[in-house]
């Protein structure tokens, strides 16, 4: 959908929000074209993308690759992220940005492991945000050593549909899909499957004991996400988080 | 979503109103406003009865109150790299060309989430409301 706009010499025309030229001066498309209307055609996320590209500046600055991780409550994210740090320690410096609606229960887990962790409590006036944003990663920055990190792995808030939305500034985005939540979940939630650069089928301990449909499930992630890379893991047992490790370590490289 | 009292409210429309009311405050520059036009593609997981209601949390005491928010749903439609053919999509979001089956197709429209246009309350008498 092309942005139509009109200028000061009487002239229209429309073209892509991000494409074309400079709307200063004489773009008349935020002024009042009738008596009581006033046409404005602004993104929404404009302001979030603003920030999550500051965010992503400041990484590239700082020669630091963040992965957003994304997935519904209970999927596995902070196991596989305690696997993940005992894995990657001493091979690359990494850094946690974790977001929870109210506790520091999942933070706490995740000391220990030398990585430093800046929580981000989401809670606010209405409950908490089911999500993270670009300005409150961005406000997290300030508490990781960033110079010193070659990794920022980003903990979402647990939910799948929320944090698909936001872009907070990562160069990658990775989801967790348990098994136990069912083959249709693609479908159900394709923002979030279609986002992702990888999904990570974890909980495959449990196939023995669970009806997953595997090819179907997979079908349904390939009609919303074509593209996707997809790696099978046990958080649990710690099968494929090496797979899963290893993926990590070549988006650090890509940036490095 | 059910209305529930705000406090155990946890939704991403809320915050999206937040941003709605950066934009129309900017926009309206103090002017009264009556309706806020939105576009929602069918991509998006905005949903609009939700948005609709939070704004009335959102913009409540403040002087966008009062204002409502209009939504214009934006059908999903996609093109196919393979035999150019562009067409709507169904109710499921499943980005396969339904001429040909491949799945090398773009969007062209549903991932809209924009405000088009405000209307102004009482524009022909300084200060009064509509």
């Amino acid at each position: 959908m092309g942005r139509f706009h009109r200028h000061a010499d009487g002239t229209d025309h429309s073209h892509d929000e991000t494409g074309g030229h400079s709307h200063d001066p004489g773009d008349l498309s935020g002024y009042q074209t009738g008596t009581d209307r006033v046409e404005v055609l602004e993104r929404i996320f404009g302001e979030n993308d603003k920030t999550a590209a500051a965010n992503r500046d400041r990484f590239a600055v700082t020669g630091v690759c963040a992965i957003n991780l994304m997935s519904s409550p209970g999927a596995g994210k902070t196991t596989l992220l305690r696997q993940t740090l005992t894995r990657l320690a001493g091979r690359l410096r990494t850094g946690i940005i974790e977001g929870d609606i109210q506790t520091s229960l999942d933070a706490d887990q995740l000391g220990g492991f030398g990585a430093p962790v800046a929580l981000i409590n989401t809670g606010n006036g209405f409950g908490g945000e089911c999500h993270l944003d670009a300005p409150m990663v961005a406000s997290a920055l300030p508490r990781l050593p960033l110079d010193d990190l070659d990794l920022v792995l980003i903990e979402n808030v647990g939910n799948l549909v929320c944090p698909a939305e936001f872009d907070v500034g990562e160069h990658a985005r990775a989801m967790v899909y348990a098994i136990t939540e069912g083959e249709d979940k693609p479908l159900k939630y394709p923002v979030m499957f279609r986002s992702c650069d990888l999904v990570i089928v974890n909980k495959i301990d449990l196939l023995p004991y669970l009806d997953f449909d595997t090819g179907g499930f997979l079908a349904n992630l390939r009609a919303v996400n074509p593209a996707a890379t997809v790696l099978s893991a046990s958080a649990r047992t710690g099968e494929g988080v090496d797979a899963w490790c290893d993926w990590v370590r070549a988006q650090v490289a890509a940036r490095g | 979503m059910e209305r529930r009292r705000a406090g155990v409210i946890r939704v991403h429309e809320l915050s999206l109103c937040g941003s709605i009311a950066n934009i129309v405050e900017r926009h309206a520059a103090g002017r009264p406003v009556s309706v806020i036009h939105v576009q929602i593609g069918q991509l998006r997981q905005v949903v609009p009865d939700t948005l609709v209601y939070c704004w009335e949390l959102v913009s409540e005491g403040t002087q966008l109150a009062g204002s409502r928010i209009d939504v214009e749903a934006v059908p999903a439609r996609i093109r196919c790299r393979a035999c150019d053919q562009v067409a709507e999509i169904g109710d499921l979001p499943v980005l396969v060309c339904g001429e040909c089956g491949s799945t090398d197709t773009e969007i062209v429209s549903g991932e809209e989430f924009m405000i088009t246009s405000l209307e102004l309350a009482g524009t022909s008498a300084e200060g009064a409301s509509a």
